[in-house]
């Protein structure tokens, strides 16, 4: 057959389809350096509204140094250096008059090891909105805790002690401690840095189910190494090879027929 | 024998597949067992048809025997092949195109299954017809089988080699993972049809002229079906071929939906 012959073409764009109906956020021709080293190549898409975005890809591939900057977590290494448009509602992130501290509770990040503060459960779940002043007396901030810790699936768990230290909890749920602490600052956008890699099958899926929920009220774009993850909690995935944006679309088409060879290799377990 | 062109094709569907380029080794040699079952299951399938209508045309009854009883066989393959999908799909979780060949692994040996039964059918109306051609044979002189009595026999074995060979292709085709192919083959199914339709016909008005053969008749007639049957099933393997390759479900009429495409592109970064 004459489509047997495999072409050798550079990658200049993206396969699939990065664009999303409801965009929350959109990033155009980004470029990431570390010193002269580029991370990131051109890399163009969107985070479709109140939907999980998965984004995958063999290790060094660039995906966490991307999620990393749409909160602008890479400000604080001096050498990084971003180009490119990355907007919240239109809204240019990487505006000099915008507060990256504010910007970070607008766009919330949960990473891979659960990193609780040494305080009590409690004031962990609270402290964001202690320093942004989101509360103004002590029964709304119980409140806050509260239905942050409900949002998160922990609240029925912790409720007898939330004087107790969050680093006392188990892993699945310090994790979820850490997503109740990022929910408490009301933020649009999450964004998951391996979230479950260091979790149990059963806290995993706990985990997974809780992403589902949070979807209704939020955006989330998630790293994962996991493929049957991804398979399972997002609705769109996007797939990074060497800094580039090699194929984005819909989860079920990538895990299905993938329209890249590189793509196709990843999520299939071969080597490319 | 389709074997034959199996073993010569093998390497070309491991290539295009590149069902050796597993990270896993083992998992690379998985899923070639599945692929080998397959053709394995297909072959006996293929020489099942063949024998059952040499069985039926030349009033074999020993060869018609063979093949009710080797059914047993092609049931135990399903059964086989089915398990071992199973096992692939709850250890490997496969994705992409290793997912879309277990799926059509699943649904193509059921298609072959039934092109089994079917050909049983040949067997046992083979051993019918040869029945009861003998105790026609010495109340009538004009039996089913003989002098003008055989033109259906003829029609059936036209409709017969025709299935055959559409069969044969199809395997072929199913070894080299050939799209084009498919595409010819599922669209040629149209021929087995008016075939059968002509057959049809020719066996009513048979009828209608001399009631007393109507069950030897209705035999052959049910023997056309069987082939008519075993096109639309080869018609589904070509089917799952397209879908193997291109990922796109051709089913039900739909080939609106395939617009041969390039295989994915590679690149080098």
């Amino acid at each position: 057959m004459k489509n047997l012959d495999i072409k050798q073409v550079e990658l200049t764009e993206t396969v699939g389809n990065i664009y999303a109906d409801s965009a929350k956020m959109s990033i155009r021709n980004a470029d990431v350096y570390y010193g002269s080293k580029q991370a990131i190549h051109n890399v163009s898409l969107d985070l479709a509204k109140n939907q999980v975005t998965a984004l995958i890809g063999p290790s060094g591939c660039g995906k966490s140094t991307f999620l990393r900057c749409l909160n602008r977590m890479n400000d604080t290494i001096d050498i990084c250096n971003i180009t490119g448009e990355f907007t919240l509602d239109n809204q240019d992130i990487y505006a000099k008059n915008l507060d990256p501290v504010l910007l970070r509770a607008r766009v919330g990040m949960v990473f891979q090891k659960p990193n609780p503060f040494p305080k009590s459960i409690y004031d962990n779940v609270a402290y964001g909105a202690r320093i942004h002043g989101l509360t103004n007396n002590k029964a709304e901030l119980d409140e806050v805790v509260e239905t942050s810790l409900q949002k998160a699936g922990l609240f029925n768990e912790v409720k007898d002690r939330l004087k107790d230290p969050g680093t006392g909890l188990s892993g699945g749920q310090q994790q979820r401690l850490c997503i109740a602490r990022t929910i408490a600052v009301s933020p649009e956008i999450i964004l998951m840095d391996e979230p479950a890699s260091a979790l149990d099958p059963i806290a995993t899926a706990i985990i997974e189910e809780l992403i589902d929920e949070l979807k209704e009220k939020y955006t989330i774009a998630i790293v994962t190494h996991s493929m049957q993850q991804a398979a399972r909690v997002s609705q769109h995935t996007a797939y990074f090879h060497l800094g580039k944006l090699v194929e984005m679309g819909k989860t079920e088409d990538i895990f299905t027929h993938p329209k890249h060879k590189l793509t196709e290799n990843y999520i299939t377990g071969r080597f490319g | 024998m389709i074997t034959d062109k199996i073993i010569n094709n093998s390497s070309g569907f491991t290539t295009k597949l590149y069902l050796d380029k597993h990270i896993s080794r083992r998992f690379n040699e998985e899923l070639e067992q599945v692929r080998t079952l397959v053709m394995n299951m297909g072959a006996l399938v293929e020489q099942q048809v063949n024998d059952g209508l040499s069985a039926l045309l030349n009033a074999d009854l020993d060869l018609a025997q063979k093949v009710i009883d080797r059914d047993n066989d092609v049931n135990n393959m399903e059964l086989e092949i089915d398990e071992y999908c199973t096992k692939i799909l709850a250890r490997r979780q496969p994705a992409a195109s290793d997912l879309r060949l277990i799926v059509s692994v699943i649904k193509s040996i059921t298609d072959l299954e039934r092109m089994g039964d079917e050909a049983v059918k040949f067997g046992k109306n083979a051993i019918k017809l040869a029945k009861g051609n003998l105790s026609e044979n010495s109340c009538s002189e004009n039996s089913f089988a003989e002098t003008e009595g055989a033109r259906p026999l003829i029609e059936l074995k036209h409709l017969g080699n025709h299935v055959s060979k559409t069969l044969n292709r199809a395997l072929t085709a199913y070894a080299q993972m050939d799209v084009q192919q498919a595409l010819i083959i599922i669209k040629d199914d149209k021929i087995i049809d008016e075939e059968f339709d002509n057959n049809s016909r020719l066996l009513v008005t048979r009828m209608m002229e001399n009631p007393r053969e109507i069950k030897n008749a209705l035999r052959v007639t049910w023997c056309a079906r069987a082939l008519e049957r075993i096109g639309d099933h080869t018609t589904n393997l070509c089917e799952y071929i397209v879908y193997l390759v291109e990922g796109k479900d051709v089913r039900h009429g739909n080939m609106n939906r395939i617009k041969v495409t390039p295989p994915p592109l590679e690149i080098s970064v």
